[in-house]
């Protein structure tokens, strides 16, 4: 169960950061047609909540054949507007003279994105990371719909399953260790990120 | 169509992980259901007990989180062809999946295809009367049902002066007790848990009452809600004025008030005879089981009460051999030894006759005095058309507003009849959209 | 806001946006075109059958008393969701910024707690008779009595929504307070700029972009994540104190399975916090310092 929920975890924190990445890239830095809607329409995701459009996803993913499989898990997570937001503001705070010094000096633009741009953003990155971290790993109504097969069941639909049905009794203490005990991944990763928070204080002192 | 496109351009790259079921030698027969912690346990033994019992069919039993969640991952299932032969359904989705004609199959009919022997006089008249068809068939297996009952702190009575004796069989007398106990300073005479199911679905029941017109919707869809006639006014304005003066606590719209009873805050606790296990296990004091009161005003002696909790529903689309698998798993589950098992262990009712005896010969019920009490109460009579049950569409919704409503009388913001005239209205509304949709 | 120095093509910012648009298309906007469809119909769950009703299902809600007086207590509970979430996350990372990282990883932790079991918490703490708090406001001669109490029902699923969003922006916060330089901060120390001065002169207009980001996402989220929460809590309740709109999407929708109407509540919400969200990138980004 830790397994899969780490799996999930960090498939959709990297997976929704690669794209964000590329997506905020472009929108902020190239001026092209249909930059405008792209954006309103990433934009948009953030307005309907899981819930309302479950059974039509589901159908999507068992169109798919993704029913229990890691990609089913992921993949309908990603499509969310958050990430790209951030580092649109983000890039929109770096100086225009970083891209105007690049553009003179005839570097191509993922050239920029990838030696200026993308090391500027590693604090973001990181706290990013952490929050789309925890988001993957707490997900309970997704993966509870998706998946019949108990080898892909994740930690959180674990301590669900512990919870008492309807009026019944439930140990209460047991529960409660189990929920502490899932969270030490999250904690680890907050710990991690930690020394990038710093790396980049020390950075902005030199 | 656009989804196949989709479909083949993405599956290039996208290397799906989905597990390709093995062959099997087995019919397997998909069970999703709603329990989680001691009781998901239970079920899994059961489960375990039928595939180790024959070696014909293995049932496979998925816990798909709590009844809405269930219910909607059977739906979402169903939509994209991949349901579950069985499906629990709690009972106000009940409505909701008798009109889905095309998705279920009846389960009188799956024993009737499979050849199975079905007996459906051996089951309890109102235990199974919430799931049958207006003309006696049974639509789905009632699994797990409960009825309200009267659960009583005996040392709270004492430490009053109350003979914990006492009777308690009419709310006359209960009221009389209330007032005593609050004289005697106790902070929480009474409290209640699912107010609506228990003080005004199971008090109509109870009372030979309608709760909605059209035998209370077994009748037809265009039925309307009578929970406002004189004698729902008069219990609930009671409790509204025992809200008043401190002797009924009201603690939430579920089963709140079972953490205060439980903890010995509460004399007199109105719950769910499920409510046992529980009770059992934390309570440190001595505790009855008593029927649920009535008003001696109102009725001479009470009718039955009704049920609440889930049944199982067998959805339409699968091969004639993995229905003849659910017909032996549901006739597995009827079984006496099985339903008296369930029963002791949850304090579920028994679904058959035959379990409850069963129960009474291995002496369970003189070893745990008032385990009976729900099934007594639910087998003194035979149900009339009000106290069979409940088939009202969008019936969460309207227990949402009953909810509402009764919070309304209980903080004095309401007298009774205005909250339930309200409550008729808003919920008559709802019921005549059920209508729309299935016409 | 444009950015003055762009790069020229069109081919590669298309082949950079694609992948998000391709998951997006298929996993969100297809599937929620199919959710948003049934707002006109009233559909049978199982998709056996559909009654086109028009613009019926708009009729029946906006006609509906109950419903309208939801969308006051949804400003109500979204305005303080937000102001109690950034508040004090911004609050905390302003003076937690050269602490020990200890209390750093203590305040993200919140947010680690899966939503499912945090909701329990919170009833188990605020239980009117043997919670914890209760207990504890009993003692101070407070009856706390969220069952029946509008208001301090309301004030309990503000301060559950707004407890694990806080970590969420305490850590952006953080994150863009690091990106600014601790010179120009101690310049204006030394200059002996008040607290209040030194935030709102420099500190708050170099976290702009950050706020801004914060502001139209908590927003977000107060309008469409919270309904778990009153779900676990309140059920809406008492009366109809709690019931915001996003749970009646959810309570209509999900749990009672009304499509057509939990479809056209969310068209309407949609169209909301779609206007809300156009009103701040037209007005309120005007103020934010890139």
């Amino acid at each position: 169960m830790m397994l899969n929920s780490l799996i999930m975890a960090m498939g959709i924190a990297i997976g929704k950061i690669i794209i964000s990445l590329l997506s905020a890239f472009a929108i902020v830095y190239f001026r092209f047609p249909g930059r405008r809607l792209f954006f309103w329409l990433i934009f948009l995701t953030l307005m309907l909540p899981v819930e309302v459009r479950i059974v039509p996803t589901y159908e999507v993913i068992a169109g798919f054949g993704m029913l229990n499989s890691y990609s089913g898990l992921i993949f309908p997570l990603i499509a969310s507007a958050t990430a790209t937001f951030l580092f649109r503001q983000f890039f929109m705070t770096v100086p225009d003279e970083l891209a105007e010094a690049a553009r003179v000096d005839g570097a191509s633009p993922m050239r920029f994105f990838f030696d200026i741009l993308l090391p500027m953003s590693r604090t973001n990155i990181a706290a990013l990371f952490v929050i789309l971290f925890i988001y993957g790993w707490n997900q309970y109504l997704w993966p509870l719909l998706i998946t019949t097969d108990p080898s892909m069941n994740t930690i959180v639909m674990g301590i669900k399953q512990m919870f008492p049905s309807g009026d019944d009794v439930a140990d209460w203490p047991v529960i409660m260790a189990t929920s502490i005990l899932a969270m030490i991944p999250p904690v680890v990763v907050v710990i991690s990120m930690q020394k990038l928070f710093i790396r980049g204080l020390v950075d902005s002192e030199k | 169509m656009i989804i196949k496109m989709v479909k083949n351009f993405l599956l290039a790259g996208v290397s799906t992980m989905a597990f390709a079921a093995p062959a099997l030698a087995q019919t397997e027969v998909e069970f999703w259901h709603a329990f989680t912690g001691r009781l998901g346990e239970l079920v899994a033994e059961q489960v375990e007990t039928f595939n180790n019992s024959q070696s014909d069919y293995t049932v496979v039993a998925t816990h798909k989180g709590n009844y809405s969640e269930t219910l909607n991952a059977g739906i979402a299932a169903f939509r994209a062809g991949e349901q579950p032969d069985i499906l629990m359904v709690f009972e106000v989705g009940t409505a909701t999946m008798m009109a889905a004609q095309g998705a279920i199959k009846p389960v009188y009919e799956v024993m009737a295809d499979a050849g199975a022997e079905f007996d459906q006089d051996a089951y309890i008249g109102s235990v199974k009367g919430y799931y049958t068809s207006s003309d006696g068939e049974m639509l789905s297996l009632p699994f797990n049902s409960s009825t309200p009952v009267l659960w009583v702190n005996r040392n709270k009575l004492q430490e009053a002066g109350i003979d914990p004796n006492t009777d308690l069989s009419t709310w006359e007398q209960v009221g009389d007790v209330l007032t005593q106990l609050k004289d005697e300073g106790v902070d929480c005479p009474m409290t209640t848990a699912w107010q609506s199911w228990i003080h005004l679905e199971n008090f109509s029941a109870y009372h030979d009452t309608p709760f909605a017109t059209k035998a209370n919707g077994f009748g037809g869809v265009d039925t309307e809600l009578a929970l406002n006639s004189a004698a729902q006014v008069a219990h609930i304005s009671a409790m509204g004025d025992w809200a008043k003066d401190g002797k009924f606590i009201y603690a939430g719209r579920r089963n709140e008030g079972g953490a205060n009873f439980r903890a010995g805050e509460c004399a007199l606790f109105t719950e769910s005879s499920a409510g046992y296990a529980g009770i059992k296990a934390e309570a440190e004091f001595d505790f009855d089981v008593r029927p649920l009161p009535y008003w001696k005003a109102v009725a001479d002696e009470p009718q039955n009460t009704i049920i609440g909790g889930a049944s199982l529903w067998v959805m339409e689309g699968q091969s004639d051999e993995e229905y003849k698998g659910v017909a032996a798993f549901l006739n597995f589950l009827s079984s006496p030894e099985i339903q008296a098992k369930w029963h002791q262990d949850t304090g579920y009712l028994p679904i058959t006759k035959a379990a409850a005896d069963l129960t009474r010969e291995q002496g369970f019920y003189d070893a745990n005095p008032g385990t009976d009490t729900a099934v007594i109460q639910m087998t003194a009579k035979a149900p009339t058309d009000n106290s069979k049950g409940l088939r009202l569409g969008s019936f969460d919704q309207i227990r949402g507003i009953i909810d509402e409503e009764l919070e309304a009388v209980w903080s004095g913001d309401k007298s009774a009849q205005e909250a339930l005239d309200s409550a008729k209205e808003r919920g008559d509304q709802l019921l005549r959209r059920f209508e729309q949709a299935n016409r | 806001m444009e950015k003055r120095v762009t790069f020229k093509g069109i081919w590669l910012p298309l082949l950079l946006v694609l992948p998000q648009i391709v998951i997006t298309a298929v996993f969100f906007f297809y599937p929620a075109g199919q959710a948003i469809w049934q707002s006109l119909f009233i559909p049978d769950p199982f998709g056996l059958s559909m009654q086109y009703v028009g613009l019926g299902n708009f009729e029946y809600l906006l006609s509906n008393s109950y419903y309208r007086a939801s969308f006051v207590t949804t400003a109500v509970f979204s305005i303080l969701v937000t102001l109690v979430s950034m508040g004090v996350a911004l609050y905390l990372a302003d003076r937690l910024i050269k602490g020990p990282g200890v209390y750093r990883t203590l305040l993200i932790w919140p947010y680690a707690v899966a939503p499912a079991v945090a909701g329990v918490l919170w009833l188990f703490m605020f239980n009117t008779r043997v919670g914890v708090v209760t207990w504890y406001l009993g003692l101070l001669g407070y009856d706390w009595n969220h069952v029946l109490n509008g208001e301090e029902a309301m004030g309990l699923v503000v301060v559950a929504s707004a407890w694990g969003r806080i970590s969420y922006n305490f850590l952006f916060f953080l994150a863009g307070l690091q990106a600014i330089p601790r010179t120009v901060i101690e310049a204006a120390a030394i200059d002996g700029a008040h607290f209040w001065t030194r935030f709102r002169t420099i500190v708050f207009p170099l976290l702009s972009p950050t706020t801004f980001f914060l502001l139209v996402v908590n927003i977000v989220y107060a309008f469409f994540e919270t309904f778990g929460v009153i779900h676990t809590i309140t059920s809406g309740g008492p009366q109809q104190s709690t019931t915001i709109l996003v749970y009646k999407v959810y309570s209509d929708g999900f749990v009672g399975q009304d499509l057509g109407s939990s479809a056209a509540q969310s068209v309407i919400l949609l169209v909301l916090v779609g206007v809300l969200t156009i009103i701040q990138f037209k007005f309120i980004e005007r103020r934010v310092h890139y």
